[in-house]
């Protein structure tokens, strides 16, 4: 496989991702996740710039041109990551079960043959780690209560069909069993890949829209 | 005539542009230095992938080396090689000394949240192990919040990665 299709819709959720996390910065329930969901969407953003960079190794250009010069029905990003969700649960079960996919899917690239690949995967590893404490201490903490539990509970059902076109094949069998407690409905069907959401094109708009009115040549 | 020396030292005057405390060769980012004739190459690994500071260090480098007569290649290698355990020992005081505590070790796994909910951490004002998490996120992305319950001080503590 090449790396552009190996690496691409990896690099398209962090960067989708990392855009729809960063949407919490001042408007989040308390400053502190102000600061993590800040933070973690700068780290998917990072994640975003290094796989850019080693497809674009391959494939010539820049890491920034395969981020922004696309047109919307070129990403390969899973409709998870576009979903606009404004309600806390919705963002607390997309975080969780992001991370558990990603997890799989990073672990399983750790053990490419592709020395870069291998290596990159490792260091992302690393910092994920951080996310998936994050992730498990707010899924700990909406367990807790009665309310919470439920409003979780739903968004966790919501968000499942979604989460699943995260991964295909193998993996996904993986994903199901690592979230087993969960309770998720086996039955489900999954969201696929390239089932654009409506909402892609209106991120991609505010997304690029720097980049695409900046005249020829400037430097930041 | 450039030594590879001489590189270091000048890139040891090289503050993070962060953590101004600490030099680049106190963090550890720094991995090789090739000199051939009047070219220097550079292999620079960094913190996390999302640092902001990446493009700020790496021209950094690039003008110190050209300062020095020099052509200076800065290599930004994008692996596992860097890590909190590469922080020399006096990188890690001079965090203490500006209050903010030197990482832990790396472990043979990855961190866990009951590691970073204990009182293993020592505040870096006092001294205390009374210390809780407040934010596994911080300021940037190698921070986290801790706060000390003995000199009520919140601080910052350096992720261990």
């Amino acid at each position: 496989m090449s790396r552009a299709d190996l690496l691409l819709p990896l690099a398209d959720d962090e960067l989708l991702l990392g855009w729809r996390n960063s949407e919490w910065t001042g408007i989040a329930p308390f400053l502190e996740e102000d600061v993590a969901f800040s933070s973690i969407a700068q780290n998917e953003i990072g994640h975003a710039r290094a796989l850019y960079q080693l497809v674009a190794d391959e494939l010539g250009g820049t890491a920034d041109e395969l981020a922004f010069d696309r047109s919307p029905g070129e990403y390969r990003c899973a409709p998870l990551v576009q979903l606009r969700l404004p309600d806390w649960a919705d963002t607390i079960a997309r975080h969780y079960l992001y991370e558990v996919a990603d997890t799989i899917r990073i672990e399983s690239l750790k053990g490419s043959a592709d020395a870069a690949i291998a290596g990159l995967a490792a260091k992302i590893d690393r910092e994920e780690a951080y996310h998936r404490m994050h992730a498990e201490m707010w899924l700990e903490r909406l367990l807790a209560t009665e309310d919470s539990r439920a409003r979780l509970r739903a968004a966790l059902a919501t968000i499942w069909p979604s989460a699943l076109g995260l991964l295909d094949g193998e993996l996904r069998d993986r994903f199901r069993e690592r979230t087993r407690d969960l309770e998720l409905d086996a039955g489900t069907v999954a969201v696929e890949r390239g089932e654009q959401t409506g909402e892609l094109e209106e991120l991609w708009e505010e997304m690029t829209m720097v980049r695409r009115s900046a005249p020829a040549g400037a430097a930041w | 005539m450039v030594t590879a020396e001489r590189v270091w030292e000048a890139l040891a005057e090289i503050p993070d542009p962060e953590i101004p405390v600490i030099s680049l060769v106190d963090l550890g980012v720094i991995r090789k230095v090739a000199v051939d004739r009047g070219r220097v190459r550079v292999e620079f690994t960094p913190t996390f992938l999302g640092c902001p500071a990446l493009e700020t260090m790496r021209d950094a480098m690039a003008a110190r080396i050209a300062a020095l007569g020099a052509d200076p290649e800065i290599d930004v290698v994008l692996d596992d090689s860097w890590s909190t355990d590469r922080i020399t020992p006096q990188g890690r005081e001079k965090l203490r000394q500006a209050g903010l505590a030197p990482p832990a070790p790396r472990g043979t796994g990855p961190p866990k949240l009951l590691q970073l909910q204990s009182k293993a951490f020592r505040c870096p004002y006092c001294g205390s192990h009374e210390t809780k998490l407040e934010n596994i996120f911080g300021p940037t992305p190698c921070r986290s919040l801790r706060y000390c319950a003995s000199c009520r001080q919140p601080f910052e503590q350096f992720k261990t990665i």
